[in-house]
């Protein structure tokens, strides 16, 4: 229990400094938002057929997951960044359990994740985009995105807690990001794509979770690729947090 | 038995080509300062992390506070208060939420680990820069803050790692007061330092440590005493008596050496000195002067400064150690 209240205070402690430093949520508002219109207007065109708003509709529960995918950076590079600098060396001397650090940081992202949603859904609906299913269907969305975020963050954790630097944090992630939601059902249909291509789209854990994003917020079939998400989902935890947590317990 | 409330034997540590510790012993009692001193690099950062169970050694055993600190880490944790060689304060927070933080953490209620803020920040001279954060500190605000964090929960041991580095000389005393008033309120601290004043003030025993190894525990007097180099002063009513002074020197006077009377600069004449290596030799002369009817207004035993003490051995080791 006391592992909670400790993660709390910690993820109190994250949040203080989000807070204080908000451009540091640069990449969870404007730039998504970016995104959004560059890929909307300069593609919408070709890749939607001339109706952007169809292509609109299309693409902005992926660039959702593609958000949240990238919105896990940064979790990594400020926890490399504490324990260089020493941070975590007075929690390590405190009879707190060894998670709660970690813990708390990640519960501290649920903020960065939800405003992802809030900011993408918002600007979405400016520019023309229609959630057509309904609110809990939409509010379903939000959660799962954010949940899965909690869950795909814990990559950016480990590899925080094993290289060396926080610059070197960001060129591990984009190198396993980018290629996770460029190759996937983010941009285009799936069946546009050469076989080899299609391959990987098919076993990439962003790809079930866009299906079912879509579906919960265009319409379309949700239970199965919803169930394929959870599946990733769990299975993310039960590989990076013991990963993560043993990385940060032998880094000295 | 001795009340030891850090017990380490054996310790040794190797990063790649470093053995930062090389079997390093550590004894400290109860309620007393123990000086760890040294050069840079010597180990002293790496064994205190080793007995704030942040640092696993290699080799050998600890025990603080009565608890096996590889065993039960945990249970360590709750007895000791670190503040580490370079400042851990959380920039972005405030003094106070980096106070109120540890308290949390230490499972204070909310309202008390705010009132044992407020109590340290003032302590600390830091209530006017409570509600900025830290990043707006000066070095020495920080020092303090992170001390001040290090005893939010009234530990029963103390680990400062060079404490003072950095700080001018008021600040330094501040500090020093600090760490007596801990250990007046029945704390026990041990701290490391490269500045041998502060072993000489702050100290019961003091351990020289060189290349990771122990190569000196002792009392401050007791160290000095050690390692030789004492000199006998001897002043007579009569300054016609300094030659019989001489003599009677000449014949306690370590091997090798003679009295001689002082005469550098600045030092008022009229004394007479003689290096001498035992104990005895002050009683000896006393005795000696006493049955030649010699009167003497000023006689002392003066021990080498810390300094010289601190080189004399670091000197003797670092020419053997491999470079
Ligand atoms: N994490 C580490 N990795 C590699 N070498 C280290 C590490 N920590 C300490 N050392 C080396 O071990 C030796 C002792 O270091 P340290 O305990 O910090 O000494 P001190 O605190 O007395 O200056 C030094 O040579 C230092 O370079
Ligand atoms: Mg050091």
């Amino acid at each position: 229990m006391s592992v909670l209240t400790h993660s709390g205070a910690l993820a109190q402690r994250s949040l203080i400094k989000t807070m204080r430093t908000p451009e540091a949520l640069i990449d969870v508002t404007i730039q998504p938002v970016i995104f959004l219109l560059l890929f909307t207007y300069l593609f919408g065109g070709a890749i939607g057929d001339g109706d952007r708003h169809a292509y609109l509709q299309f693409l902005l529960p992926g660039m959702l997951a593609q958000s949240l995918a990238m919105g896990g950076v940064a979790l990594g590079q400020n926890l490399n960044a504490d324990i260089e600098k020493g941070v975590f060396d007075r929690f390590r001397s405190l009879p707190i359990s060894r998670a709660a650090p970690l813990v708390g940081a990640v519960l501290a992202d649920v903020v960065r994740y939800l405003s992802v949603c809030l900011v993408m859904l918002t600007f979405g609906t400016i520019m023309g985009f229609r959630v057509e299913t309904g609110f809990l269907p939409a509010v379903a969305a939000v959660a799962l995105s954010v949940g899965f975020g909690l869950c795909f963050c814990w990559i950016s954790v480990w590899v925080g807690m094993i290289v060396r630097t926080s610059g070197a944090v960001q060129g591990v992630m984009f190198m396993l990001v980018l290629p996770l939601t460029f190759g996937s059902n983010v941009f285009v249909a799936t069946d546009t794509l050469p076989g080899w291509l299609q391959a990987f789209v098919q076993v990439n854990p962003i790809t079930p979770l866009v299906a079912t994003i879509r579906g919960l917020l265009v319409g379309g079939p949700v239970a199965a690729h919803l169930t394929v998400t959870l599946i990733w989902m769990a299975g993310l935890l039960v590989v990076f947090v013991p990963l993560a947590l043993r990385a940060y317990a032998r880094r000295a | 038995m001795e009340d030891l409330v850090v017990r380490a034997e054996g310790l040794r540590k190797r990063f790649g080509e470093t053995q930062a510790l090389d079997s390093v012993d550590l004894a400290m009692r109860r309620g007393t300062v123990l000086g760890v001193l040294g050069p840079n690099g010597a180990g002293k950062t790496t064994a205190v992390r080793v007995l704030a169970t942040l640092l696993r050694p290699d080799e050998g055993t600890a025990f603080v506070a009565g608890v096996d600190v590889l065993k039960h880490p945990d249970q360590v944790r709750r007895k000791i208060g670190l503040t580490g060689q370079y400042a851990s304060v959380d920039e972005d927070l405030t003094g106070t939420q980096n106070l109120v933080l540890i308290g949390r953490l230490l499972d204070m209620p909310g309202r008390d680990a705010k009132r044992r803020a407020v109590e340290l920040l003032e302590w600390f001279g830091l209530q006017e820069a409570a509600g900025r954060p830290a990043k707006t500190y000066s070095g020495g605000m920080r020092r303090r803050l992170d001390l001040a964090a290090s005893l939010v929960g009234h530990p029963e041991v103390i680990f400062l790692d060079e404490p003072t580095t950095g700080l001018d000389p008021a600040k330094r005393e501040d500090m020093w007061g600090v760490v007596r008033s801990q250990v007046t309120r029945g704390a026990s601290v041990l701290l490391t330092t490269q500045y041998l004043e502060e072993a000489d003030a702050l100290a019961d025993e003091i351990v020289v440590v060189d290349h990771g190894r122990v190569i000196a525990h002792d009392t401050p007097d007791g160290l000095k005493r050690r390692v030789g180099g004492q000199t006998l002063k001897v002043r007579p009513a009569d300054p016609e008596r300094l030659p019989d002074v001489l003599r009677v020197l000449d014949a306690v006077a370590a091997p090798g050496t003679t009295a001689a009377k002082d005469e550098a600069a600045g030092s008022r004449p009229g004394t007479a000195s003689v290096p001498v290596t035992s104990d005895a030799a002050l009683a000896d002369a006393v005795a000696q002067m006493r049955a030649e009817g010699v009167e003497v207004t000023e006689l002392a035993l003066h021990l080498p400064s810390l300094d010289e003490v601190f080189h004399t051995l670091t000197g003797r080791t670092r020419t053997e150690a491999p470079v």
